[in-house]
């Protein structure tokens, strides 16, 4: 077990840097994951820690230990791959022993191990069998029994839900969480699916375009995104943005009415809020005309659009909502619960 | 869709049958003849039916001195030379191929693809095109006949090299990973994980390259003038010019008929692999 430090680190393709400066602590134990939306660069990243990638400029370390030049093998990792990539002629014992196999562990050992990891992962009924006799989910366990047999110091996860339907998703995800807890392996997972990000990780590194957008708890993500990118990623529906002017703690929507902010800030300003802190209030200042309901259940999503404008709006309530479609409805906000963001540069505005 | 009525699988079953009937028809005549004296054979109309001399040509062909008046190497001499000869070229260009293959595909070299476009182009230069600098090289070298000299000009094999590319190229990346993070170096990776997904493709190039090996004439024919080292599908043709006589039909096709067994064997036996080799696409 180890922690992993991750110091100015860049990568290229040739003249196109892809990954820039990225800074990260992650503690012994932790789990990471790493979430943001295609093309954001998290696999790369992951790919640099599992010594696929070359790096172009900065240092990871292990453990202390610059691995920078070391090979994969060398760098007591264990990864995961969204396609398993299971060796498809071994059975299931022989996947799970080929590392160990190579490292020219005592036999007994081996067989000790995978019986082990086995156990854990309750898969010995299969272990003769080879990976295409297996269904995704079986085999999503095998490649996590490869990846425990080998005892590492860090795990690394690359979307390896990604390939199973929704509900053993679900599933696996509460299985991996209770596996890393209880084996207390440093573990790196990539995903693009915030829901996932959130329920797995201790903290979440979200990335956007090669950039580290916010460090942080899924907590802290929640409730002070760093940035209009972490904000509308984060939380689901996504979080709502209106152009305001800000002056003295009120933010005067498009719309003419005002809202209260705890902000002392002034001037224009993008305001933020999740459409799970609008409640509802007749004489609320935020009015809504109705375009759509979404009927969840267990709450009620409103869409529409604010009066007198075309800025889209989103509510949730919670119950059964029946109102008719073209009516306008009223909503206020906790001041504390807005959020305000530079309209340029997206950042958060603190008060 | 399959429609299922009486007068299509008539018509069907006529054709196949009629199909059969044209591929196998000569293949029984040269089984009948072998089983007539060469009287029997000179004579019109030839023979339908099998006669009762099978057991004798057959051991004239094999043992004896083959044709009479004649002074060839026996027959099961000739048919270890065309082994000898199928079997090196054959796993000669399954080894050279999926070598270079290999390290097309894994590895990062300078002129990479123009090392795969100079395999490639070579298809170009068949055996006959090249014959006699080939002829030339192999004769200062010593190789006339010789196993080596029958074997080695035939060996590099762009087409193989190709096909082994190909194969490779569909083996997902992420097992090479994962093979790395395993541990395994290039070549373990190679022994461990691309020799049997590729077991299927292998099977199924033996069994061409052993026929292509096994039909070889030209070639054979130019190099070997030493008479223990005549394959027998060159000396089929020999035969029939044999001593100015008239052709001893019932010892050719006895040697013909031997000459078909290995590559039916070959065939037979490797059937399952080869379906699935040339069929299958899934790693």
């Amino acid at each position: 077990m180890a922690d992993i430090q991750l110091k100015d680190l860049v990568k290229s393709y040739g003249p196109t840097e892809v990954l820039h400066h990225i800074e990260g602590d992650i503690q012994d134990g932790e789990f990471i994951v790493i979430v943001g939306p295609s093309g954001c660069g998290k696999s790369t990243l992951l790919r640099m820690v599992a010594g696929l990638e070359s790096v172009t400029s900065g240092e990871i370390a292990i453990g202390g230990t610059r691995v920078n030049e070391l090979e994969p093998s060398q760098r007591d990792i264990a990864m995961v791959f969204q396609n398993y990539a299971l060796y498809p002629h071994m059975t299931v014992r022989q996947n799970m022993a080929y590392g160990l196999k190579i490292r020219k562990l005592p036999k007994a050992d081996i067989d000790r191990r995978v019986e082990e990891a086995a156990e854990i992962l309750e898969i010995k009924q299969y272990l003769d069998r080879k990976p295409r006799q297996l269904s995704g989910g079986q085999r999503q366990r095998v490649a996590m029994g490869r990846a425990i047999v080998r005892d590492p110091q860090v795990f690394l996860f690359d979307e390896p839900l990604s390939n199973l339907d929704a509900k053993l998703r679900v599933q696996m995800r509460l299985e991996i969480r209770k596996l890393q807890q209880r084996l207390g392996v440093t573990s790196i997972y990539v995903t693009h699916d915030q829901v996932e990000a959130m329920t797995l990780g201790d903290r979440l590194m979200v990335l956007n375009g090669g950039y580290v957008e916010q460090f942080g708890t899924p907590i802290e993500l929640y409730d002070r995104p760093a940035s209009m990118f972490v904000a509308g990623f984060i939380g689901s529906p996504a979080m709502n943005f209106l152009p305001v002017t800000l002056d003295a703690g009120t933010a005067s929507l498009p719309s003419g009415h005002q809202v209260s902010v705890a902000s002392g800030h002034s001037g224009t300003a993008t305001l933020g809020m999740r459409p799970e802190h609008l409640t509802a209030d007749p004489d609320g200042p935020i009015a809504i005309n109705v375009d759509m309901l979404e009927q969840l259940g267990a709450n009620t999503l409103i869409h529409g659009r604010l009066d007198g404008t075309e800025h889209a709006i989103t509510a949730s309530v919670p119950g059964h909502a029946h109102d008719g479609i073209g009516n306008t409805r009223r909503f206020s906000i906790a001041p504390d619960l807005t959020h305000l963001f530079d309209t340029d540069t997206g950042k958060r505005l603190d008060s | 869709m399959v429609e299922n009525r009486p007068l299509t699988t008539f018509v069907t079953h006529l054709v196949l049958i009629l199909g059969v009937l044209a591929i196998a028809f000569p293949v029984w005549i040269t089984f009948v003849a072998s089983t007539h004296n060469e009287l029997r054979m000179n004579q019109s109309p030839l023979p339908l039916w099998p006669g009762e001399y099978f057991l004798t040509n057959m051991q004239q062909t094999l043992f004896g001195s083959g044709l009479s008046g004649t002074e060839q190497a026996p027959v099961w001499l000739m048919l270890l030379n065309s082994l000898a000869m199928a079997l090196l070229i054959s796993s000669g260009k399954i080894v050279i191929s999926l070598l270079s293959a290999f390290a097309i595909v894994y590895f990062k070299f300078p002129f990479r693809m123009g090392f795969f476009w100079m395999i490639f182009i070579t298809l170009m230069l068949p055996v006959e095109v090249r014959i006699l600098p080939t002829f030339e090289v192999v004769a200062n070298l010593g190789m006339l006949n010789s196993y080596w000299g029958l074997s080695i000009p035939l060996i590099a094999s762009a087409t193989a090299t190709f096909m082994f590319r190909q194969v490779f190229l569909t083996v997902p990346d992420e097992l090479l990973e994962s093979a790395r993070i395993d541990g395994a170096g290039p070549l373990r990776f190679f022994f461990d994980i691309l020799l049997p997904l590729s077991r299927t493709n292998i099977a199924a190039l033996f069994v061409i390259l052993f026929i292509f090996g096994w039909n070889q004439y030209l070639w054979p024919l130019l190099i070997t003038t030493d008479t223990s080292m005549t394959t027998i599908v060159m000396s089929i043709k020999q035969m029939l010019e044999a001593a100015e006589q008239s052709p001893q039909w019932n010892i050719i096709m006895t040697t013909a008929l031997l000459a078909m067994i290995p590559p039916v064997f070959v065939v037979i036996a490797m059937q399952k692999l080869f379906v699935q080799g040339l069929t299958e696409t899934d790693k």
